[in-house]
């Protein structure tokens, strides 16, 4: 037993005798020395200068600070769990209460739309286009809507997946990759209620997949980029070497090459879908490397800050980039989910939706499109590439058609055919104009 | 040749950056025994500070010290629960971690997107004009510079000041030091809240010159990587500059190597930072070298009852 630090009890300066052992000599320094009862609470609570309890309080204080203590933690958590889910709890209530509030018959014309975003609505990126889709949706008089964002894909989605289930939604569109599981299983419970998952595979009665051609949209933008190009060089920030991400580079450098047959598209992959300063840092890194346009298949617009700060071009990804780069921006690839959400709703009010399916659409259903192009672009290459844009919005897929070579100069696609959805599906190899590795 | 290699150290520079104000933050923080392994949170919190000042009132300047005083403020959640609460220190500063990240998100909702004032960069006078080196260290923002003088001050301060000497004692040995007549808990508050600073000032730098504009999750895992630098740098500042170099150079060769169309697989090539981490750590046990970590870093200043 002893005080504090390497000064034993008799050496305290203060020279007060210890009769009982409970009582302990503290001191902080020579000045402010303390005898001490009952120093298991003392360090329980951590306070440093607790000053004499009497014996009989030490319990009931005890346990008085501990369910303080435990109750603030509770009450905190609590807030900050309501906090999260506040956006949700707010717009699920409201479309419930009205629904009990409504005629049977007429409840039978309002379409209620659920979304489930992986990231914040405010990023400008993925989550972003899906909510104008839903903005959209929300503006016709039949439907009511409501969104709850960030939602961790796994256990956390089903959660949230249920409980819109269960709130009485008619279809729900769950956005992101990971949510295709916990949708087929809400799905499976709840089999009057229509769901639609984003960039899965899984499909159910009451399930379809869905996702967008957006390869057709970097076709458009690679046929600007292959046009403003002068050193021959394009750059592309890519984030995961997948099929998805793959095809989306060829059809860049098809159309880059469609333009100029001499440019190359250099390909450095971030292995993350999402971090500004390391996007920011590839895209120095190839704009170091003589490249003057830069492409992107990431959520940020890092890269295209960097673009703008060398002087060169860029492409933006999601959504219409050009406020991040107003003087570099030539166009970008976009979502538009609205008009094909809006006929998923109208589907659904007339009964005439089917499950089971898995939908790819493309830019003549409108999902995909291009953002509208700089004034530094020629007025003859827009032309032509609005020209290409509608000939794919008539549902002509121009991207890749035949001889399309791959990187060792083998022909992948023949002369005069054009890519099944198929090859397009598996596509882990880059065309003939593409520097870089798939892996 | 130079071509090649004078922007490859030029981007070392830049990503090495807020690596070495954060480093020596938890430097500061561990040499007063104090292990802070909130870093990622601080360096968030304070990045969106140093945003949202230097968006509401026009200067950066004010945001890089506001950055750093919300450095600060964590930093002292994370030394009340340790030092006064003797909490845990592993588990507050994951905690902290998790906190700040998230409390990022929440309130960086309404700022992602928008741009503010920041430090750009201007070619620093005369000695911009020395070849190679003046292309390399001297073309930055005025933080890069800030950078070159604060290992000294560093060094200085604990090898010169009776106070830096007095912080190292409170993290070898606080019992020894409260013997001496110091006031072992005030030194480590102190230790811990002026690293906050620092960290804050990493964090700064994120927001304020690596990007202009604010997104959510800026310090992608930075704070991380400065914890691991401090065992790399074994707690000394001149060390942990140069490791913050060698991990943001290799991060910057990788994306380089890729960018000129060699084909290896960029999988490899990012390993590359980890490798030499591992690499670094056997030869210096090969060759005898002990880790000098603070004798009492991670334990409370417990009263013994």
């Amino acid at each position: 037993m002893g005080c504090w630090y390497t000064v034993c009890c008799t050496d305290c300066p203060c020279f007060r005798r210890i009769k009982n052992k409970k009582h302990v000599h503290i001191f902080l320094s020579i000045r402010d020395c303390r005898v001490v009862k009952g120093l298991a609470l003392n360090r329980m609570l951590g306070y440093w200068k607790l000053i004499k309890i009497a014996n009989g309080e030490v319990p009931m204080k005890k346990l008085l600070k501990l369910f303080t203590v435990s109750a603030a933690c509770m009450a905190l958590m609590f807030s900050l769990y309501a906090c999260g889910e506040a956006p949700q709890e707010k717009k699920a209530e409201e479309p419930a209460k009205i629904d009990e509030a409504v005629a049977p018959t007429e409840e039978a014309k309002t379409v209620k739309a659920g979304f489930v975003y992986v990231s914040p609505v405010g990023d400008a990126g993925y989550s972003y286009a899906h909510d104008l889709g839903r903005k959209t949706v929300d503006g016709l008089d039949f439907v009511t809507s409501a969104f709850v964002e960030s939602v961790p894909e796994g256990a956390d989605s089903e959660r949230v997946i249920r409980n819109m289930a269960r709130k009485g939604f008619d279809i729900i569109f769950t956005t992101s990759f990971g949510y295709m599981d916990p949708t087929i299983k809400v799905a499976k419970e709840f089999p009057d209620t229509k769901f639609m998952h984003c960039s899965g595979f899984k499909k159910a009665e009451n399930v379809n997949n869905y996702f967008g051609r957006i390869y057709q949209s970097r076709y458009l933008t690679g046929l600007v980029a292959g046009a403003m190009t002068k050193s021959n060089k394009l750059g592309y920030v890519a984030a995961f070497p997948i099929p998805e991400v793959i095809r989306g580079i060829n059809a860049f450098a098809v159309g880059v090459r469609q333009m100029n047959p001499d440019a190359e598209v250099r390909v450095v992959w971030t292995k993350t879908w999402y971090d500004p300063a390391l996007e920011k840092d590839a895209a120095k890194s190839l704009l170091d490397a003589g490249c003057d346009v830069i492409a992107q298949h990431q959520d940020s617009p890092a890269p295209q800050e960097a673009a703008q700060e060398a002087g060169a071009y860029c492409i933006g990804y999601n959504s219409d980039m050009s406020s991040f780069a107003p003087k570099a921006h030539l166009t970008s690839a976009i979502w538009n989910w609205g008009p094909m959400y809006t006929k998923t709703v109208e589907a659904v009010r007339d009964g005439s939706w089917e499950g089971n399916q898995s939908l790819w659409w493309s830019m003549q259903d409108g999902v995909v499109d291009i953002a509208p192009m700089g004034p530094m672009v020629p007025e003859d290459v827009k032309n032509a590439v609005m020209a290409k844009r509608d000939e794919l919005r008539n549902g002509n897929d121009i991207c890749f058609v035949g001889p399309i070579k791959d990187q060792n100069g083998e022909i992948k696609i023949a002369a005069g055919e054009k890519a099944t959805d198929e090859q397009l599906h598996d596509m882990m190899w880059f065309v003939e104009g593409v520097v870089g590795t798939v892996n | 040749m130079w071509e090649f290699l004078i922007p490859l150290f030029a981007a070392t520079v830049q990503s090495g950056t807020p690596l070495i104000y954060a480093t020596l933050g938890e430097i500061m923080t561990e040499r007063g025994g104090v292990l802070n392994l909130g870093v990622e949170g601080i360096m968030s919190i304070s990045a969106l500070v140093a945003f949202w000042i230097s968006f509401t009132t026009g200067s950066p300047w004010l945001g890089f010290l506001g950055a750093g005083l919300a450095g600060m403020v964590f930093a002292s959640l994370h030394a009340f629960v340790c030092i006064s609460c003797l909490g845990n220190q592993v588990v507050s500063g994951l905690a902290l971690t998790i906190f700040g990240v998230g409390l990022t998100h929440y309130l960086g909702v309404p700022y992602v997107g928008l741009h503010a004032p920041g430090f750009t960069p201007f070619d620093f006078p005369l000695l911009s004009q020395i070849p190679v080196l003046g292309d390399v260290f001297f073309k930055h923002d005025m933080l890069v510079y800030l950078s070159f003088v604060v290992p000294f001050l560093f060094w200085f301060f604990f090898k010169r000041t009776s106070l830096g000497l007095h912080v190292v004692a409170t993290g070898e040995m606080p019992a020894a030091a409260a013997a001496a007549g110091l006031r072992p808990i005030a030194l480590r508050y102190f230790a811990v809240v002026s690293g906050g600073f620092l960290i804050g000032l990493g964090g700064a730098y994120l927001s304020l010159a690596y990007t202009h504009l604010w997104t959510n999750g800026l310090s992608g895992g930075r704070g991380w990587i400065a914890v691991a630098l401090v065992i790399f740098a074994f707690w000394r500042p001149g060390r942990a500059v140069a490791g913050a170099y060698l991990f943001g150079g290799v991060m910057a060769f990788q994306l380089r190597l890729q960018a000129m169309g060699t084909h290896l697989p960029s999988s490899l090539l990012l390993m590359l930072p980890y490798i030499l981490t591992i690499l670094v750590l056997i030869l210096s046990a090969c060759f005898g070298r002990r880790i000098e970590a603070p004798a009492a870093l991670g334990t409370n200043i417990e009263p013994e009852g």
